[in-house]
């Protein structure tokens, strides 16, 4: 596969703060690939700097093998689809999607003929003439999409692009943004910070926290192979448990020990223990590897979420059993449940739910909004 | 997060600093240049001294004349009518703007334009309307004839001034405060009465100290054009009611630069000493905005 | 409204316009009495068209009104943008205080500031009046630039800055940006602080008057010396012609302003509709 961009040991710091910290990363032709991380994290920076919004204070960021730090945007083979789409409130629908070709002096017919062509493909052919103003959050966002597209970039960037609409078309949009990605063969990069979006979407995932890559891989890789904590709290629900691994496929933690299918760890080496809240399996106290006392349910619709004290640390399973409150279980782990991971600077900072509640959460997401 | 690259402020930016160098910061200078020299544009405090200094006779009210420093008693006088006039600038106008700021939206346009309509007549015209209408065979003494009043002597008088005074700059104390009062949230005010306030409480200890910044831009744009002010004292005032603009305006006209230039400095130096002072107390009740 | 608020209205409106309506009636007046009415009549009206040099000062006037406000929104509009791209705050703030002072100022100080300086340079020359009309138009840009960048500047700053982004990003240079799509932004801003320009040059009395020369004089210039001398209802019949020209103006601007505000409307509603 070609590498359509690369970006080699970006730094980025704006006054005095670090906002990217010695990034590399590269972009092959054809991908969808996504920029994921919380608020802060320098995806979006990052993002600019492929449009020509940001210069790297240090590092080089290359298009098809060449240098373009001092390229400016107008001149990038890149094209931008803006967080609140920045569609130009003084001239219509099709005057906005016809802005690039009257940059490049295109002659009329051929204009006419593109921004329609273009407009039909994003479902817009009766909005022509209509003002930007007057359309609703995701026609505009339909109308960003085809004034981005219609130069033919080779790189599409996508800041949030979702963020503004709301659940249901937002799920649509997704859809068809990857339906336009693969019709059009052009690379999406795309930026978020809902993980659902990103794993649903993308080819490859680039997880970002605090200005640093902590993972690269597809969307399956990242969820079953978390890296680290941080990873496997942000993507999915995780209970990560300290833990020891004895030998290869071998791994102890709250006083059991349990067959993986991990290997490769020093004997005896301190380790977090990933386990996803679908994987854990109830079962009769006495037959469980574990037991421990229920001390929240809370219905979900499709399944109960149950928080569950075991021998002090705070364990969150899905499952569709029904179970009380103050219910003694136990609980069975197969091996392909277990996912060990060496220690992180995160390590310790996620995965225990003994503050848990909904709500939190849900705070929590809102303060993540950029 | 958001630090656009800026820069390429150099090439726009640069007529205008000319311009603001060469037509703003260079005459204050010229001010200041201009009252510390003679003629011979010589180094000298004589134009400063004499400001304070320089003395005339005048006759009291008894009769008897009197001896006293001729400009300190021009700027008391100007303080003093620029002063009385401002404040009831802002007693007739602070009502007026409540009432405008709680009118309905097409009443507020209309009433606002109506305000405005005085403003975009020429100032001159403004008080020579005036002049007329108090001259002692003036309307006013007209209609008080027709009832068989007294006439009433108010041109030349300090009333007459203040008149003109208040009537020319009313409607910059209106304004500022009704744009601050419109902007208000009714939640606020619904809040105070859910808290309990009456209408006056309401009135006291919301909306007043919320407009405050509108008053304080009101009296600013209301004193110091009226401290500064000629044309109103000579035609209103008959002239006996000589106002620091109208001494600077004097100097002018007699080609005595330096003298006139002492007296702005003065002027200047002074309303930057009251600006300061107001806006050190408005910080310190808005926690040093 | 209560009745008390409507009487309180109609006191103040009594007061602000009595004197103009005085103003109106008496220029109709046959007789030259200020004060008692003794038939209608167009006499002053006549006697104003055949004054040659009011007339004179009234296309002065408007001159200097256009040359001021064409000079001052071009250098105002750059500068609004200058400042805005500024980096450094300190040199923000000291434009901004620079811009304030003539907003601050006495007139009768700015004005005296001024002819100080061109005195100055005049005597420098060796020349012998060094007030003239290029005089009183630098002095009407000079307080008429902070209006205007104080109307212009607002609007930058509340531009989504991305609409440059992305007309950059979609080919264009920030040259051209600056033209397709800051300028169209911005534009309201530039025509309020247009239209405040000419009229505040209009308006202008101490300013010019310590400004302008023996050759150049604008109507306000023109009424100041008419009023020294003695009084003819003359002035009146050009207070009434004013007087209407300005309700025309503003009329005209209510409503645009009123067909701008309904059009904003409809889009909301189109957008909650839709």
């Amino acid at each position: 596969m070609k590498k359509i961009i690369e970006l080699k040991n970006i730094s980025k710091a704006f006054d005095g703060e670090g906002v990217l910290n010695d990034i590399s990363l590269y972009i092959n032709d054809n991908e969808f690939i996504t920029l994921l991380g919380p608020s802060g994290c320098g995806k979006t920076t990052l993002l600019r700097m492929i449009g020509g919004f940001e210069h790297p204070d240090k590092g080089d960021i290359l298009f098809l093998g060449e240098r373009i730090n001092d390229v400016p945007p107008h001149k990038r083979h890149v094209n931008t689809v803006f967080q609140k789409y920045a569609l130009f409130p003084h001239l219509n629908v099709f005057e906005n999607v016809a802005f690039p070709l009257r940059e490049c002096k295109v002659p009329k017919d051929e204009i006419n003929k593109k921004v329609n062509e273009i407009l039909g493909l994003v479902m817009l052919g009766n909005f022509a003439g209509r003002s930007v103003t007057s359309l609703s959050g995701g026609q505009q966002q339909r109308v960003a999409i085809a004034r981005a597209l219609i130069s033919h970039p080779r790189v599409l960037l996508l800041d949030e692009p979702l963020g503004a609409l709301d659940l249901k078309l937002r799920k649509d949009m997704q859809q068809e943004l990857k339906k336009i990605q693969q019709s059009t063969g052009i690379t999406f990069v795309f930026v978020t910070h809902d993980q659902e979006e990103a794993l649903s979407m993308s080819d490859t995932i680039v997880v970002l926290n605090e200005g640093k890559i902590q993972q690269i891989g597809t969307p399956a890789d990242i969820y079953n192979e978390p890296d680290n904590a941080f990873v496997a709290d942000f993507i999915g629900e995780s209970n990560i448990i300290d833990g020891v691994m004895l030998e290869n496929y071998k791994v102890s933690f709250s006083g059991h020990t349990f067959e993986c299918l991990d290997k490769g760890f020093a004997a005896n080496e301190p380790v977090d223990v990933v386990v996803r809240p679908e994987d854990v399996d109830i079962v009769a106290p006495e037959k469980g590897m574990l037991s421990g006392t229920v001390t929240q349910v809370t219905f979900m619709g499709v399944h109960n979420e149950i928080i569950v004290d075991i021998g002090g640390f705070k364990w969150m399973i899905q499952t569709t059993d029904s179970v009380n409150v103050d219910e003694h279980i136990g609980i069975s782990l197969d091996p392909d449940a277990i996912h060990i991971m060496k220690k992180s600077k995160y390590s310790g900072m996620f995965g225990d739910y003994s503050s848990y509640s909904n709500e939190l959460d849900e705070l929590a997401d809102a303060g993540g909004e950029e | 997060m958001n630090k656009h690259k800026k820069g390429g402020a150099f090439l726009p930016l640069a007529p205008y600093s000319l311009w603001s160098v060469l037509f703003i910061v260079v005459p204050l200078i010229f001010v200041a240049y201009y009252a510390f020299t003679d003629e011979a544009f010589r180094f000298t405090t004589e134009n400063i001294t004499r400001f304070f200094t320089a003395t005339s006779n005048i006759q009291a009210e008894d009769g008897t004349m009197q001896e006293v420093r001729t400009y300190l008693v021009i700027f008391g006088r100007s303080l003093k009518l620029a002063v009385i006039s401002t404040f009831i600038c802002l007693l007739m106008g602070y009502p007026m703007a409540y009432i405008m700021a709680r009118a309905k939206e097409r009443t507020q346009k209309i009433l606002v334009t109506l305000i405005m309509i005085p403003m975009w007549m020429n100032f001159l015209i403004r008080t020579y309307a005036w002049m007329t209408i108090l001259q002692d065979t003036g309307i006013i003494n007209n209609i008080l004839g027709f009832f068989g009043i007294q006439p009433i002597h108010i041109i030349g008088t300090e009333t007459a001034v203040i008149i003109g005074m208040v009537y020319d700059y009313f409607p910059y104390m209106i304004l500022p405060i009704y744009s601050i009062m419109a902007k208000m949230d009714t939640k606020l005010l619904e809040a105070a009465r859910d808290l309990g306030c009456n209408s006056f409480g309401v009135l006291r200890r919301v909306i007043f100290p919320l407009s405050l910044p509108g008053v304080i831009s009101g009296i600013t744009m209301v004193l110091i054009p009226s401290i500064s002010t000629f044309y109103i004292s000579q035609k209103l005032g008959n002239g006996k009611f000589f106002l620091i603009g109208d001494a600077i305006e004097g100097q002018y006209i007699a080609n005595n630069l330096h003298f006139a230039a002492a007296i702005a400095f003065i002027l200047m130096v002074i309303l930057l000493v009251c600006m300061g002072v107001v806006k050190y107390f408005t910080s310190k009740t808005y926690g040093g905005e | 409204m209560k009745l008390s608020s409507k009487i309180y209205t109609g006191i103040i409106f009594a007061f602000l316009f009595a004197p103009i309506i005085v103003l109106l009636i008496f220029s109709f007046n046959e007789a030259k009495s200020l004060s008692v009415f003794s038939s209608f009549s167009f006499k002053w009206y006549t006697e104003l068209f055949n004054d040659r040099d009011t007339l004179e000062s009234v296309k002065n006037t408007v001159v200097l009104a256009l040359s001021a406000t064409a000079i001052s929104t071009t250098m105002g509009t750059a500068a609004a943008f200058g400042i805005y791209r500024v980096r450094r705050n300190w040199y923000k703030s000291i434009f901004n205080t620079v811009t304030n002072i003539p907003m601050i100022n006495p007139d009768i100080i700015t004005g005296i500031s001024m002819m100080l300086v061109f005195v100055f340079v005049g005597r420098l020359f060796g020349m012998a009046t060094s007030l003239n009309f290029w005089t009183i138009l630098i002095a009407h840009v000079t307080f008429c630039l902070p209006y205007v960048i104080f109307q212009v500047l607002p609007k930058l700053q509340q531009m989504d800055y991305s609409l440059v982004e992305a007309a950059q990003d979609l080919g264009c240079t920030p040259v051209r940006a600056f033209f397709k799509v800051t300028l169209p932004e911005i534009m309201p801003g530039i025509i309020t602080g247009a239209i405040m320009a000419f009229t505040l040059s209009l308006d202008d009395f101490v300013i010019s008057y310590f400004t302008s020369g023996n050759d150049f004089q604008t109507l306000p210039i023109r009424i100041y010396g008419m009023t020294k001398k003695t009084v003819t209802p003359k002035m009146y019949a050009l207070a009434t012609i004013i007087f209407f020209v300005t309700m025309a103006l503003l009329l005209l601007n209510n409503i645009i302003d009123n067909k701008e505000s309904r059009e904003l409307k409809r889009k909301k509603k189109e957008i909650k509709g839709g």
